[in-house]
């Protein structure tokens, strides 16, 4: 019953990590074929970190066809924030930076109070920058493997004129015939990394020598617990407030932490961890038992449904 | 399987594989079998499903609930949409598209087997080869998925009957015959108990077949064996004048993906529609020059002439060069809700070129249950007919079956810009 074809390969195939490179590639490449102005999203972590240098290896010597543009929520580390900076300018690329503090002052994002996290209120910012340059196209560094609503979203994911995403009504995408057309008003949002895991991008970072935020790497930080979570406190801002300050009864720690995925510092946890290279790192990555959101996200563990709902929403 | 230890981190090849068959057929259970056995499930995520399998009464862990994805999907125990799940083994990694059996059936699994180089057909060893079993695997066929892997599952269910499993193999083996599938294996499997799947278990001693992880880690990479034509068609054209570097003042680079073949300094290639020929000077990836690209390689072509090439064309080997073509004749699926209608224009997106386009004609439609040709004049959702269609633009085509990439092409509704239909080409059409 065994045919002889599936024992045998004979052709050259690109190794795993350099077919991903070469599908991401493809779809920048794409994105920049087909959209008059796309914005690439750039946070400073490290899936947008991949997507830098992927567009370097699809676009240069030219400059890239798209600005870099991110959405501050002002809770962002200031080791990221310099990181952004700093790798926009050696790129001699465009930064535009939008802050959700903008469209407080604006009275288009309302808090229910001072310290709720901003993740969600993003999707407020995020839109009207959209409407403000005009964009068509948002390419983001959201993988597949990251959350169930994820898995199963397009790699060029359509979202009407009010930024919403229909899990229902999605576009079927075949072969890699992407469609990015859309109306005006209308937007794309584009995952080059759609089909990266966490572990691949860690591999990524390696193979290709890139450079990370200091807090992805096991330092010392003061945290408390906080509802079964490392919560980090004390958290110095950029303007030199501090965030996250301990509340009555609860007792500061200074534990050996690092961060698996960087975001708004009131709903991101560190992990216990002395991995200090991008090679521990891989293998604690092999064999950690917790997944990167269930670790680290506070805010997607409020329902079951919350990443679909923010989706929903005009979140990317 | 073994244990991942920190020296197989590296999986150093990629295999897509998509799986076919209901809810019923134990898919779901298959998938979070594997997942579950290769130890991609993670603690937090299985305490979840734990949690969740207890909420709704239930005893063991249902693995199946691994799979579930959207919020109306668990309200509704159904599943919508094709849903991509990752795994890795010490030697491959894997991304397989899970394609839902019941709801929009055809659209479906017609996307998910466009990116699989593997399906996974399951059949519940109680029930046999049905209807639906015929129709996934004609649809497999018509994507032209290269193997297949016959799951005969649920052998708990049938006492592990060895005839039951050779009776059910031999009547899918005359359907394979009879519809011209290629690369057919056969497995007798218990998703439920994990018999195998990755591990072989005790239930079924008379079965020396390899497991179906073992199948996966053989299984060729590459979409075909065949060698290809150098097909590349050209997104994107790079021409970084504004730069302070007067070196690259004249570089032109073309930017594509190598679609099928491959390419080296020298080669002698056309650009089509235009025809004109020239020779490969640079092949570049980023900053580092390349001696050669190969098949699926992204990738930017410098060519020593000057000659005139832009995105939505096509740089080809001058001695292999596909049809150019304003007709073509082909299969296609319909996905849309509202009919095709041969009085519209639609655009057509074939590689990187987008031309707008005519239905000249519907030869017959395909009952994908009994596989009978029926007449039709237009096409609801989910139908598969042979159609004729005329072109505003010239395409650059090779037949589906010689080369997956240039063989393809999606439909794509002007006035809601949705992606309505998908096309495999037969030929290029009467009077090219």
């Amino acid at each position: 019953m065994s045919t002889p074809t599936l024992q045998t390969p004979v052709r050259q195939t690109l190794s795993h990590l350099d077919w991903l490179e070469a599908e991401a590639i493809h779809i920048l490449r794409e994105v920049a074929g087909q959209c008059e102005r796309p914005v690439l999203l750039f946070s400073g972590g490290k899936d947008s970190i991949c997507l830098l240098r992927l567009a370097e290896k699809a676009f240069r010597p030219a400059r890239f066809p798209f600005p870099l543009m991110h959405i501050d929520t002002g809770h962002n580390y200031r080791e990221v924030v310099d990181f952004r900076d700093k790798r926009a300018a050696e790129l001699g690329e465009r930064l535009i930076v939008r802050s959700v503090e903008d469209s407080m002052a604006r009275g288009t994002v309302v808090l229910k109070s001072p310290d709720e996290p901003r993740n969600k209120h993003q999707s407020v910012t995020l839109l009207e920058s959209i409407a403000e340059f005009e964009f068509d196209c948002c390419i983001g560094g959201a993988r597949r493997d990251e959350e169930k609503a994820r898995a199963k979203e397009r790699i060029m994911s359509f979202r009407d004129e009010f930024g919403q995403w229909d899990p229902k009504n999605q576009r079927p995408e075949l072969w890699n015939l992407y469609n990015a057309r859309a109306h005006k008003g209308e937007n794309i949002r584009a995952f080059p990394i759609s089909n990266w895991t966490e572990m691949d991008v860690w591999q990524y970072i390696e193979r290709e020598g890139l450079e990370l935020p200091s807090i992805y790497f096991a330092h010392q930080r003061d945290v408390v617990m906080r509802g079964g979570a490392m919560m980090p406190v004390n958290v110095p801002l950029a303007d030199g407030s501090v965030i996250n300050v301990p509340r009555a009864g609860e007792t500061v720690e200074n534990r050996l932490v690092r961060f698996r995925t960087v975001g708004d510092i009131t709903c991101t946890a560190p992990v216990e961890s002395d991995a200090d290279t991008v090679g521990k790192i891989v293998i604690e990555t092999a064999t950690t038992t917790i997944t990167e959101r269930g670790a680290t996200r506070l805010d997607d563990q409020t329902s079951e449904a919350s990443m679909e709902q923010r989706k929903k929403e005009g979140y990317f | 399987m073994a244990n991942l230890t920190q020296t197989d981190t590296h999986a150093d090849s990629l295999l897509r594989f998509m799986t076919c068959g209901s809810v019923d057929d134990g898919k779901s259970t298959l998938i979070g079998r594997l997942l579950f056995d290769t130890k991609t499930i993670l603690a937090d995520t299985l305490n979840q499903i734990e949690k969740t399998s207890k909420k709704r009464g239930m005893e063991a862990v249902d693995l199946s609930l691994l799979t579930d994805g959207l919020q109306a999907e668990r309200e509704q125990g159904i599943t919508i949409d094709v849903a991509y799940r990752y795994f890795s083994t010490g030697t491959r990694k894997y991304i397989i598209a899970d394609s839902p059996g019941h709801e929009q059936y055809t659209r479906n699994m017609v996307t998910a087997a466009s990116t699989a180089n593997l399906a996974i057909i399951l059949i519940d060893a109680r029930r046999g080869v049905l209807t639906q079993t015929r129709r996934h695997s004609y649809l497999a066929k018509l994507v032209g998925i290269p193997h297949l892997v016959v799951a005969v599952n649920k052998m708990d269910l049938v006492d592990h009957d060895r005839a039951t499993f050779d009776r059910i193999c031999a009547e899918y083996r005359a359907f394979a015959d009879e519809i011209g599938l290629g690369d057919v294996r056969f497995i007798p499997m218990s998703a439920l108990n994990g018999d195998n799947i990755v591990d072989r278990g005790e239930a079924m001693p008379w079965y020396s077949g390899a497991t179906l992880l073992e199948i996966l880690e053989a299984a060729p990479a590459a979409h075909t064996e065949q060698a290809e034509a150098f097909r590349f068609p050209v997104q994107f054209v790079c021409r970084p004048q504004a730069s302070d570097d007067p070196e690259l003042h004249d570089y032109r680079g073309f930017m594509g993906r190598v679609e099928s073949g491959e390419v080296k300094v020298g080669d002698r290639v056309t650009a089509l529609p235009s025809g004109q020929a020239s020779v490969v000077k640079r092949i570049e990836l980023g900053a580092v020059s390349l001696p050669q690209a190969i098949h699926e390689q992204s990738v930017s072509i410098l060519l020593e002439d000057e000659i005139d090439v832009s995105r939505g064309d096509m740089l080809v080997p001058s001695d292999a060069q596909p049809v150019v073509t304003k007709a073509i004749e082909g299969m296609v699926c319909w996905f849309s809700e509202t009919p095709l209608s041969p009085a519209r224009t639609y655009l057509v997106r074939h590689t990187t070129r987008t031309s707008k386009a005519k239905v000249d004609g519907i030869d017959y439609k395909v009952d994908v249950n009994t596989l009978a040709r029926e007449p039709a004049t237009g096409l609801a959702m989910n139908d598969i007919a042979r159609i004729r269609l005329r072109l505003a633009q010239p395409l650059a085509v090779d037949p589906y079956t010689e080369n997956r990439a240039t063989g393809a092409f999606i439909v794509i509704d002007e006035s809601t810009n949705n992606t309505v239909g998908a096309g495999m080409i037969v030929s290029a059409g009467g009077g090219a």
